[in-house]
């Protein structure tokens, strides 16, 4: 009998990654509908600190793999040490977050542990004690069910922002214990890590986007869109034609060939609504659409279209907001 | 320098994605087919890796008869040779079958180099380039939006959120392309090149070729399968903001709105 759930945090900069209580929240809710204990696995340098708060989102217990060489995540060396403490015990499932990082992980680790993998879910539920998952394919415009054959360990990767998150508890702290690291003779490294201090909010992990397309027209007039985000705390994302054009960076991307989104509002501007830029961003709790051309297909998938020439709207529109906010 | 790319054929990203009758999956008659994008952005690396070193890329793909086109395709970009791994016994395999198949043709090939796309943009499993990399012992250096080798490492860039790595790998090794179109900027297949690209090498080869056991790469190894496909729910068209106002009316209407309705600003 399977006697745990594991969830596999992500460490960066000095802390867990939002993502990773979304992934032990979830983790939490599967653990006791199978009714067995959720252990944590925190990897990283300087984690041991942090772990036991793990268990302020429903972790009973952290097995902490804490080391300078594990600073950077490098699958080479991550794979072995997080396959070592799931071998020593019989899980029921695996659940990791679908980051940058967590796919990669992910992947490697199912093959290593020979798990069945359902990469990237936005849903999983547990019926008769049988686990299922939910996941987007071809970049959302269809939606797949996976379940698992009887001797397969689950693994399932979460799409950040996706999931609930519980409240924090801080009365809850986790065990935490840590496991001897055997880091395995590796021919790969990470040479160089820089994090952006700026405060930027990251594409898949913001609750607004404001995106700008090849209606912008050049590079500078998206610091009209600049400003619009910073009032609204937004990140900024941009079509591929924008990107193409080079006035945005291609991490910009949002679409089937950059990043699906899920934000609860995302502004289009300028952007005519392609089936690739859709895909992207079609699960988008509520969706704004500026554009000049009433007959942009963008209309036809916005809950609030506006009918104007964007160098007019947006400064009009961030004014507002700066009214509203100093009114609130 | 010895470059396999690793090539799957996907539905065109302008496909309207339909189920079929089984509902557990879609339907693919009027489908056009095209590279994974991912795949020809690991062309495009390949390619000027040879430039730069010299040597031959040669593509494996798994998948039917009609992904030769494909792979005619990347060879008029200018790859040298190719694999395709076609047998049916693989129908209903998992990405662990379908990884282990493709590791084998690798190890034939002994690369120095497996270059291969971070996610295929039909089912977005984005799985397979790590697991080849784990069926071979090898490292692999995921989501490269830049590529350099000297010939004895690799080197890529990754990004994170908030942030990028750099990475480094002894050879051999297996690099996952990430990027867009605007990073890779994939060349277009030349006509000579296409005219070239019909006398190239393709070999065939079963499961059976490759000394593998449907047994353990096949649809009764696989772990996971897809049980139902379900449709998103349709978006219908909103409101459009007008009542006769000006810009400033509609800009403050909008806000209200966001505000008050949707409460998400
Ligand atoms: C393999 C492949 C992959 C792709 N992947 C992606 C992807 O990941 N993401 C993506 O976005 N696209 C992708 N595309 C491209 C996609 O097909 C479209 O070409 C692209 O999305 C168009 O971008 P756009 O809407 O900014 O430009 P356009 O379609 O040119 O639209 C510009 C819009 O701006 C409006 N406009 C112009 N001036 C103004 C103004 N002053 N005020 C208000 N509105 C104005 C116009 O009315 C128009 O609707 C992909 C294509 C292919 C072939
Ligand atoms: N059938 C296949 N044949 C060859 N390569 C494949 C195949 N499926 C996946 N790949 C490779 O693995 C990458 C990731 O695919 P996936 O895991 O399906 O998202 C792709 O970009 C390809 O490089």
């Amino acid at each position: 009998m399977a006697d745990c759930v594991f969830v596999v945090a992500e460490f960066r900069g000095g802390d867990f990654r939002r993502v990773s209580y979304e992934v032990a929240s979830e983790g939490r809710k599967i653990a006791d509908a199978l009714g067995v204990s959720l252990y944590g696995i925190a990897v990283g340098s300087g984690v041991t600190d942090k772990a036991s708060q793990l268990g302020f989102y429903g972790v009973d217990k952290v097995f902490v793999a804490d080391d300078p060489a594990l600073e950077s995540y490098v699958a080479e060396t991550y794979v072995p040490v997080i396959a070592s403490i799931i071998e020593q015990a019989d899980p029921a499932a695996v659940l990791l977050a679908a980051s940058v990082d967590g796919k990669d992980l992910s992947a490697r680790l199912a093959a290593r542990l020979e798990a069945g993998l359902a990469q990237d879910c936005t849903e999983v539920v547990c019926e008769d004690g049988a686990l299922k998952a939910k996941r987007p394919i071809f970049a959302g415009k269809c939606l797949a069910w996976c379940e698992w054959a009887e001797d397969a360990l689950p693994m399932i990767s979460c799409r950040p922002n996706v999931m609930d998150c519980r409240d924090a508890d801080a009365t809850r702290e986790a065990e935490v214990e840590a496991v001897a690291v055997e880091i395995p003779e590796a021919r790969s490294r990470a040479t160089g890590l820089e994090l952006d201090t700026s405060g930027k909010v990251e594409l898949t992990e913001a609750e607004i986007i404001v995106s700008g397309g090849r209606g912008m027209k050049a590079s500078e007039n998206f610091s009209i869109l600049e400003e619009l985000a910073t009032e609204l705390g937004a990140a900024v994302g941009a079509s591929r034609a924008a990107v193409d054009a080079g006035w945005r960076p291609h991490s910009d991307q949002v679409g089937q060939t950059g990043k699906v989104v899920n934000p609860n509002l995302y502004i289009a501007v300028g952007i005519s609504g392609a089936i690739q830029h859709l895909a992207g961003m079609g699960s988008s709790k509520y969706i704004v659409a500026v554009n000049k051309d009433p007959e942009a297909p963008i209309f036809t998938k916005a809950d609030y279209g506006v009918v104007e020439d964007l160098f007019k709207f947006v400064p009009a529109f961030t004014e507002e907001v700066r009214k509203m906010k100093s009114t609130c | 320098m010895n470059i396999v790319v690793l090539l799957k054929q996907t539905p065109d990203t302008e496909s309207v994605i339909r189920i079929a009758d089984d509902g557990q999956s879609i339907v693919t008659d009027d489908l056009k087919w095209i590279i994974n994008p991912y795949d020809e952005f690991a062309v495009e690396a390949a390619l000027r890796l040879k430039e730069k070193h010299g040597g031959t890329v040669t593509i494996v793909s798994y998948g039917p008869q009609r992904v030769v086109e494909s792979i005619r395709t990347a060879m008029a970009m200018g790859a040298d040779k190719g694999v395709l791994i076609d047998d049916p016994a693989l129908e209903g395999a998992d990405s662990l079958g379908v990884s282990r198949a493709l590791a084998a043709a690798v190890k034939e090939l002994e690369p120095d180099i497996v270059l291969c796309g971070s996610r295929a943009v039909d089912y977005d499993q984005a799985q397979r380039g790590p697991m080849v990399a784990e069926w071979l012992e090898w490292p692999h250096l995921g989501l490269a939006v830049a590529l350099d080798s000297d010939g004895s490492t690799v080197t890529i860039e990754r990004p994170i959120e908030g942030g990028k790595v750099t990475l480094e790998a002894e050879l051999p090794a297996l690099v996952t392309m990430g990027g867009s179109h605007a990073v890779w900027n994939p060349r277009y297949a030349s006509l000579p090149g296409i005219m070239k690209a019909k006398k190239k090498p393709l070999e065939v080869k079963t499961l059976a070729d490759l000394g593998l056991d449907p047994a353990e790469c096949g649809e009764e190894a696989a772990k996971i399968r897809i049980v139902s496909l379900e449709m998103p729910p349709e978006r219908q068209a909103g409101r459009i903001i007008d009542d006769g106002l000006d810009t400033e009316g509609k800009a403050a209407e909008l806000v209200r709105a966001l505000h008050e309705e949707a409460k998400v600003i």
